[in-house]
């Protein structure tokens, strides 16, 4: 190939990976099972839930995470729990959070691992049974886990 | 005993919803690792946190509960990162204590209690 031809593909192939857009990933079939198995048969929409997280991550042993969630937090309206599920670490589970109306804001932030590129989905159980779910991708540079 | 650093305000208005941060000195080995031996590192984890809210009980009144309410809790994995650490927000209604709990593998558990004070 020549450099000239080769530089010009390769730029091409940049400006695909930036304009990919951001919104609306399809969700693993991992992912889909774990949610729907937390779920137990309760009907599983997405929205509602906003999961912030770097979508780069130069490395994985310690990266952010905050779940916050769509509601007014009153006793007759609340998250009772936010559950965090991985696709690719070699255990699915992340972790589970209760709450309740006492917390006056449905938010949780905590610091997990991601041992490689992968989707994550925040879930969340309102007290009438329903769950809403978002999910993200990330990519990983440098992984957790398995390595030192 | 694990070393804990937890964050929360010292007085709050009536209704004010406060945020907590709660933090703990632990390796969460995954027992996934090797050591430089080749040898597999045993899994070592924090398994399960709690907070619980004791309201501050008149010194006049029966006290009714000392267990307080749960207001929030975590059950962690191995995919939570070293030193573990949660923020979570609370509504402050009565002044009272906080009650953080820690517990995990081989017989982990601590306790730390904070005072809040509501005006």
């Amino acid at each position: 190939m020549k450099r000239r031809s080769f530089l010009a593909s390769s730029a091409g192939l940049v400006a695909s990976v930036i304009v990919r857009p951001v919104a609306a990933i399809e969700q693993s079939t991992v992912l889909t099972a774990l949610v729907k198995e937390y779920a137990a048969g309760a009907v599983v929409r997405e929205g509602r839930v906003k999961f912030d997280i770097a979508r780069l991550v130069d490395n994985g042993n310690s990266v952010p995470v905050e779940v916050t969630v769509d509601s007014p937090m009153t006793p007759q309206q609340h998250v009772v729990g936010i559950t965090l599920f991985n696709e690719k670490n070699p255990q699915n589970d992340v972790a589970q959070f209760s709450l309740s109306h006492l917390s006056g804001r449905a938010r949780v932030a905590t610091r997990i691992r991601l041992a490689t590129t992968q989707q994550l989905v925040a879930v969340a159980k309102m007290n009438d049974g329903s769950c809403w779910t978002h999910t993200v991708e990330v990519l990983v540079t440098v992984s957790s886990c398995i390595e030192e | 005993m694990a070393r804990t650093l937890i964050t929360v305000p010292r007085t709050a208005r009536r209704d004010e919803i406060i945020e907590i941060r709660a933090l703990v000195q632990h390796s969460m080995e995954t027992g996934y690792r090797r050591s430089s031996e080749g040898d597999l590192l045993p899994r070592d984890l924090i398994r399960r946190f709690t907070c619980r809210f004791v309201p501050r009980v008149a010194a006049n009144s029966s006290a009714t509960s000392t267990a307080g309410d749960l207001i929030f809790a975590a059950t962690f994995h191995a995919a939570i990162a070293a030193n573990p650490y949660l923020s979570f927000n609370l509504r402050a209604t009565t002044s009272g204590t906080l009650v953080f709990s820690w517990e995990g593998d081989n017989g982990l558990a601590q306790t730390e209690t904070v005072s809040l004070l509501v005006a």
